[in-house]
Parts: C-alpha cells; structure tokens; sequence
C-alpha cells in the first residue's frame, strides 16, 4: 500500500468513526494493522497475533492460507477483542472493502465493549497471551519441545470444558478465590491458636487443614463442569510446569468463550451496522456495485448451515422494525446467542429465511422438520454451551482408587464414540490413573474406561 | 473529530514466520504417521490405481486433534433454503464410495476414523525409498559411457568452414585491425578465423530389467494378483530412482508361461494346474534373446501362492540356480493367507545365494516387508 493510499485510508476511518459515533456506537480506540496474506491467516489460525506453538495451529494456518491460494475463500480482516481493539486488514484490499471492513470491525468493538458475556475478558490479552507463549517457550526449553507438546495435545482435548456461567462468584479467579477462601479460613484457625506470624505457616507446604474445616477432599467434591480447574485441583499427577500449561490454556478458553457464545449476534451486530455506515457515505457507481458485491458474499446464504452474518442481521432488523432502534442496544448489551434466538426469531422470519431442520435418513440428509419452534429449538440447542458436549467431573476418587469419574450430561445427542475413545488416553495423561466416561449410545448408559493401556466399556444398570 | 481515536500501520512482518514454523510441524508429524502407516498406505488402492497422478489422497489414521464432540451424524441441524423447501426435500447424500470416505463421518461407521489428506506421490516414495537399499549393485562395464549429446562449447582457430563462427572472427579481425591502428572490420586473414567445435557429452547410462512373473493359475485370486500388483508398482518406481532405464516383461504362468501385457498380467485369470519351471525357461530365453547379462541389472520376481506340481520341484531349483547367476537379485515371494504347507516355497529352502530371497506374504502389509526383504543390504530372509 503506497503513502497515498494509506493516508485516503485514514481519512475514510476518520470518517466512518465520525459516522458510527454518531450512531450512538461506543468503540475501543482502534489499532489497524496493515498485513500481508499469510500474517493474516497466521493469526486467524492462532487467533492472537502471538500465541504458543503447536501443531494443530499450523494444520489449520496450512488450511485456511491453501484456501486463500486456492482463491476459494479470504478472510478481509481479523479483529481482537482488547483495549485498545486491534483490527487486521489484509493488504491489497481496495479502498471500499477497507471502509466496508472498518465499519464491520467498529461495530464488533462496540459488541466487546457492552455486550455482558465480555465484561469479565481479558482486555490486555493480546500481552496475555505473548506472555502465556513465552512462558511455554521456556518449558520447551527446559523439558523438550516433545514433552511440552504431548501435554499439549492432552490438554487441548478438553480445553472448552470450563465453566463459563456468568453468576459464578469468582469466574476466572478460582483458584485464587480457593486460595483467599483457604487462607482465610487458616487465619481464623490460627488466630484461635493465638500464632500471629502467619507467613510463618505459608511457608510449610504440608501444612493440611484438618478438622471440621477441611475442605472437601478429592473423594467428594461436587459435581464439576470446569473439568480443567478440576483436574489442575485434584489431579496428584501433574507437575508444576504443566499445572501451569494448564492454567494458561484455561485462561485462554475463557477469553475466546464469549466470542463462541455470541458469534451469530456479534456477526449480525457488525452487518447492520456495516450496512447503515455505508449508505451514509458518498460511493461513486463503481464503489456502489463493489460494495454490493461484496455485501452480498458475506451474506449469502448456506444450505448446510447458518450463516451468522445473515441470521443474526436479519433479527436485529427485525427487533429494530419491532420496538425501535435503542431496543437494539439493550439486546446487544445483555443477550447472547441461545437468548437472542429464543427471544427473537419469529414464525415470520423463519419462514421468510426459509430456514428448516434436517437430518441423516441412511446415506442421505433430507429436511425434516418446518415447524418454526422445532428450528428455534434446535437452532438454541446447537448453540448451548458454544456447542460442545456438557460434560462434569463427578467423582475424583472413584473407587477409592484415585480414578477419575467424568458423566456426560446427555440431553438427547450421543457422543462421537470414536472420538470420545481417542480423547480419554489424553484425560489419563492429565490424571494420571484410569478415567471412566459415562454417557448414553442407544438410550442405555454406558461407561467407557481408559486405564492408560486399553478400553472397556461396560453398560451401566 | 478532534482527537482520531486510531492508528493505521504497516509494519515489517517478513520475520513472522510462525504460522509456517508450525506448519513445518504439521507436515513432519504427517511424515511420521505416514512412516508409521506405511505398511498400509503401500496397499493403498488409490495410489496403486492412480498411476501418473502426482498428488494422492491417503487415509492417515491418528492425525485428528481428539475432543469430546458431538456425533454430527446423529444430529438435527439447521440449514437455510432458498425459499422452496419442503419437507423430505434431500439436500446432500454420502458419496457411494465404500467407507471412510468424508471426514466428518466418523462416528457409526465400523471402520476407523480417518484424517484425510493429500500427499504427493513423491513425498511417499522419498519415505519408502529412504528405507530402500539395492543390493549387489554391479557396475555393467560396457554400458559405463554412452553418447547421448552433442554440445558446442568450444572455439578453436582450425576447424571445418561449416563450423566456422562469423561473430568471433570478426572480432577477431577487428581486434587485429585495432593494433594496427585501423580500428575496422575488413581484410580477414586465415589468422582471424575461429571454429566451434563441439564436445560429446557421455553420461554413464544404466539399465535394468524386471521380469515379473507371476502364478496365474486357478488357485490365484483377487488378492493375490493385487499384492503382485502393489509390489511391482513400487519396485519399479524404486528401481526407476537408480537406474536411468527400466525395462518390465511380465511372464504369466500356470502349465505352461507366456509374456503377457502388464494388462493381461494383471486382470486375465488363468484356471488349471502349476509348473514354475515352465516360467523359468521362458525368463532364462527372454533373457537370452533381449536381455545380455552383460549390459542389463536383471531383476526376476516369482509371485506365486507356492502350490506347484511336486514333480517339477527339482526341475525349477534348477533353473532357478542358473537364473540367479544372470541376476542382481531374484526375488521369490510366496502369498500365502492360510498358511498353507507350501511345496515350492520348502524347495526354496536349500538355496543359499545372497542374490536369492524369499519372503512369505500373508496380508497386505506384507508388501512393506517385501520391499524391505529384497531390497535391503542384508536381506533378512524370512
């Protein structure tokens, strides 16, 4: 991009920030960054500029930058929920896919900045996340690039299952709330047995709580869904440096959590608004038409799937025709996608986005269902917990043998069996003794069982 | 606005190389689980009936990263019409394709679950090949240098008026006129003419034949032709690696053994009894008519399930002994999936030559072992 270009580029940021504010948007002040193709899907494939090392992230950079050689699909911009917010923009983007991408990514900003599932998120994350890596970096170099990366496919195999409700007391802090919780409880002891030098006792590590405050042990903790805190808690396994991995991974899951459990608000926030910016610019013919085309790709519609550009859109549109603009802003600000679907997709819409349930009949997969609460439901279903299996730790000392229990809670979907066997080796990993999966196939429940050489599976009652 | 509120920049990312740093990764982990997988990736039909086709998709297992998920095939999804659908309308079907065939469709299938991804072909065979070795490599002293080119790179001052070089020679003449203080072109005297000449170009040239001979009787099934079939695959494109020029004659067999086209070879089934011996002769007489021992690496391969007429047992050692004295190796390798007590295979037994090895194949990823047994510097004989 020559000097000219980028100082035209600036002034149409100018310009559509001015716009957007005007519209009552509240952004992050922006960093844009101008990027080659390849740093762009870097960072898609990462999702943060600097983040660790580790195979699956060059998997996916292979596939998304084939894509983009294959001309098969391009990513225009990538944005970073942070403060200040920074936004990618690929170089060789024309001017008017750069004004179309700005306003998008204005908007996105103003969803992480007001929307409620973000407010506990990192907003230094971008440093976060450089210091996460760095920190594993080291643990490469001290414990082998092979050792670090066999614990990072274990821990990665179960990196959504956090526990990201947001009336949870302490969220993200757990294990220092734990910790406050702990020593509190010690200081009272102490302070009944008169000694003042608390520190004194901090420093002797064996130091156990016993009595009637002794917290709940490994046996009998309740039910957990944080199966990475659980394990980081209980796991006798684990050495301080992968505690820490572990941690890290944890911490980053529940920075990308928001992003996966508004995905179809988010996208359909920045659409609409991308949309009402751009009418009030002043496009030449040529840009009117490139915008055009460009609008219409990223709203095109998908047989397979959803399209969360266009549905979460046309919702907004909807609630907007409905109550009025500003109901707009209090949905942005306390919704997310399982509420947003059922609190405003309607019988019209539906049948105005002709949208359909459909399912696997022997080799082939035919629309099922029309019945517009029957695609509400199963649009909600897909979405809750960011779609991935709910699954809780419910007993760390299984058989008074230290095993680890582990139930899915099952609500009509079976579990990928095949993966769910490949995944438990990795649990065992982290655990360090055998790991019972509970579940449900054909309507009966089954365990499946992992002792760190072989599988069983047994069916229950 | 007074205060903008934002930055643009540009900055120098060609340091950032991350994303390929760990697409390195990627790609050496493929390269292990292929290792891994080679027994079965050389089986392969797709690659085996590519042939050409540089860049083959291969099932490799254990290159997923492993979660708790969903099984998609027993889900309801949402999809989007375009305003027309119905319900029962079918909106995608599974290829026909016998299984593991898409990836997202693990789950209920009995097969394994399976990472699709593309390798090419070469990417396979420096793997393989990388584990190859030929054993008793000879030099064929008389083809060490043959005439392939003709190259003019030289300028000499005699030659033939048909070589002669203009440019040069006026050059040359100009440069003289120039000492002579006469800078021009003209009065060219015998002293300025310059001649190309050429050189030859002798690249060593080496040549092998493989005679692939192949049991074709009755008690030879689809499995068996498909096992002959792969390792033949393989060893040529290997020997192709070493040598510049591979010749393949294939030598069908039951009673009596003819040459065949790689065609016939493979897909015509014969019925009827088994005499090796006859096979044997023919290679012996190919080898006489076509094929001097003098300037080919000759290369004969037996694939047989071993059944053959008892009395003709003494026969074929015979001939088999006079066969590897023309050889660089002769490979014998019996398909054998019942374990049946074989005849040909006990005749074999006595025979002790470095250039003869035999190898019992009892499954497809026998090929592998194949492979490794002929061409290996020891040659473990199994």
């Amino acid at each position: 991009m020559k000097d000219r270009e980028l100082r035209r580029l600036e002034e149409a940021i100018a310009e559509i920030s001015d716009i957007a504010r005007h519209f009552g948007l509240d952004f992050f002040p922006m960093r844009y960054e101008i990027c080659p193709a390849d740093i762009i899907y870097t960072f898609g494939a990462y999702g943060m500029p600097t983040r660790y090392s580790h195979w699956s992230f060059g998997k996916s950079f292979r596939l998304m930058k084939m894509h983009y050689d294959l001309g098969l699909s391009k990513i225009y911009e990538l944005v970073i929920n942070s403060d200040p917010c920074y936004a990618f923009l690929l170089d060789g983007n024309t001017l008017i896919q750069n004004k179309l991408i700005v306003a998008h990514v204005l908007a996105h900003s103003d969803f992480f900045k007001h929307n409620v599932r973000f407010r506990h998120t990192n907003r230094n994350m971008v440093e976060s996340m450089a210091a996460a890596a760095e920190r594993i970096r080291g643990y490469e170099l001290e414990y082998g690039a092979e050792e670090v990366e066999r614990f990072l496919d274990a821990a990665l195999s179960i990196q959504e299952h956090i526990d990201p409700s947001v009336i949870h007391p302490y969220g993200l802090d757990r294990l220092r709330a734990e910790e406050a919780k702990r020593r509190e409880e010690e200081r009272r002891r102490k302070e009944k047995r008169t000694v003042t030098h608390e520190d004194l006792w901090r420093l002797d590590d064996d130091w156990e709580p016993e009595g009637e405050t002794k917290p709940a042990g490994p046996g009998s903790p309740p039910p957990e869904k944080d199966l990475l805190w659980f394990i980081i808690k209980h796991s006798r396994h684990l050495e301080p440096w992968q505690q820490d991995v572990l941690g890290l991974i944890r911490e980053e899951m529940y920075y990308f959590w928001p992003q996966l459990e508004t995905k179809i608000m988010n996208e359909g926030w920045a659409s609409y608004w991308h949309l009402r910016i751009m009418r009030e610019l002043d496009l030449s013919p040529e840009e009117t038409i490139e915008f055009a085309r460009l609008n219409a790709s990223v709203l095109q519609p998908s047989r397979f799937g959803l399209n969360p550009y266009l549905l979460g859109l046309k919702i907004f549109e909807d609630i907007e025709k409905r109550y009025g603009r500003d109901m707009l802003f209090e949905v942005r600000e306390f919704d997310m996608d399982t509420s947003f679907i059922r609190n405003y997709l309607t019988k019209e819409l539906t049948e105005e986005l002709d949208l359909y349930v459909f399912e696997k009949k022997g080799p082939e997969w035919r629309v099922s269902d029309k019945a517009w609460e029957n695609v509400r439901e199963q649009l909600i279903r897909s979405r809750i917990n960011g779609g991935f299996p709910y699954i809780v730790a419910v007993d760390g000392d299984y058989r008074m043998a230290g095993e680890l229990y582990l139930r899915h809670e099952y609500e009509g979907i079976e579990l990928d069996l095949k993966y769910a066997e490949k995944t438990l080796p990795y649990v065992v990993r982290l655990w360090g003794k055998p790991v019972h999966l509970e579940t449900v196939v054909e309507n009966k429940k089954v365990l499946f069982s992992h002792d760190g050489t072989k599988h069983t599976r047994k069916f229950l009652n | 606005m007074t205060q903008p509120g934002f930055i643009v920049s540009r900055e120098d990312w060609s340091l950032h190389r991350k994303g390929y740093q760990d697409q390195l990764r990627h790609e050496q982990k493929v390269r292990e689980a292929i290792r891994r997988n080679l027994p079965d990736l050389l089986t392969e039909e797709r690659i085996i009936i590519s042939d050409g086709r540089q860049v083959v998709k291969v099932p490799i297992r254990s290159m997923d990263e492993y979660k708790f998920r969903y099984n998609l095939q027993k889900m309801k999804h949402v999809g989007q019409g375009n305003g027309r659908s119905k319900v029962g309308d079918v909106i995608a079907a599974d290829p026909v394709s016998g299984p593991g065939g898409r990836g997202g469709g693990a789950g209920d299938a009995a097969g394994e679950d399976v990472y699709e991804t593309e390798i090419e072909l070469s990417t396979l065979e420096d793997i393989l090949f990388g584990e190859l070795e030929l054993p008793n490599l000879e030099r064929k002293e008389k083809d060490l240098f043959s005439v392939t080119d003709i190259r003019f790179n030289d300028i000499r001052k005699t030659g033939a008026m048909g070589n002669l070089d203009k440019k040069r020679t006026i050059l040359e003449n100009l440069r003289r006129n120039a000492l002579n203080r006469t800078p021009r072109v003209g009065g060219i005297s015998p002293d300025d003419l310059r001649f190309k000449t050429w050189e030859e170009v002798r690249r060593p040239e080496s040549n092998a034949v493989v005679l692939a001979i192949m049991d074709t009787s009755g008690s030879m099934g689809a499995f068996e032709k498909f096992v002959a079939r792969s390792f033949y695959f393989w060893m040529v494109r290997f020997l192709r690696s070493k040598y510049e020029h591979v010749d393949i004659v294939f030598i069908a067999h039951h009673t009596e053994a003819k040459e065949v086209t790689e065609d016939e070879f493979f897909h015509r089934g014969e019925s009827g009894g088994t005499i090796c011996s006859s096979a044997y002769q023919l290679a012996l007489d190919i080898i006489g008519e076509r094929y001097p021992p003098g300037r080919y690496n000759i290369y004969p391969f037996h694939f047989s399930d071993g059944d053959n007429l008892s009395s003709d047992n003494d026969r074929c050692v015979q001939l088999l002994r006079r066969l590897i004295g023309h050889s660089s190796l002769f490979g014998y390798g019996e398909i054998n999936q019942y374990n049946r007590t074989s005849t040909l295979m006990a005749a074999y037994r006595n025979i002790r030559d470095p250039r003869f090895r035999t190898c019992l194949i009892r499954e497809k990823g026998d090929v592998y072992h194949a492979l490794k047994t002929f061409f290996s510097a020891g040659g473990n004989r199994a």
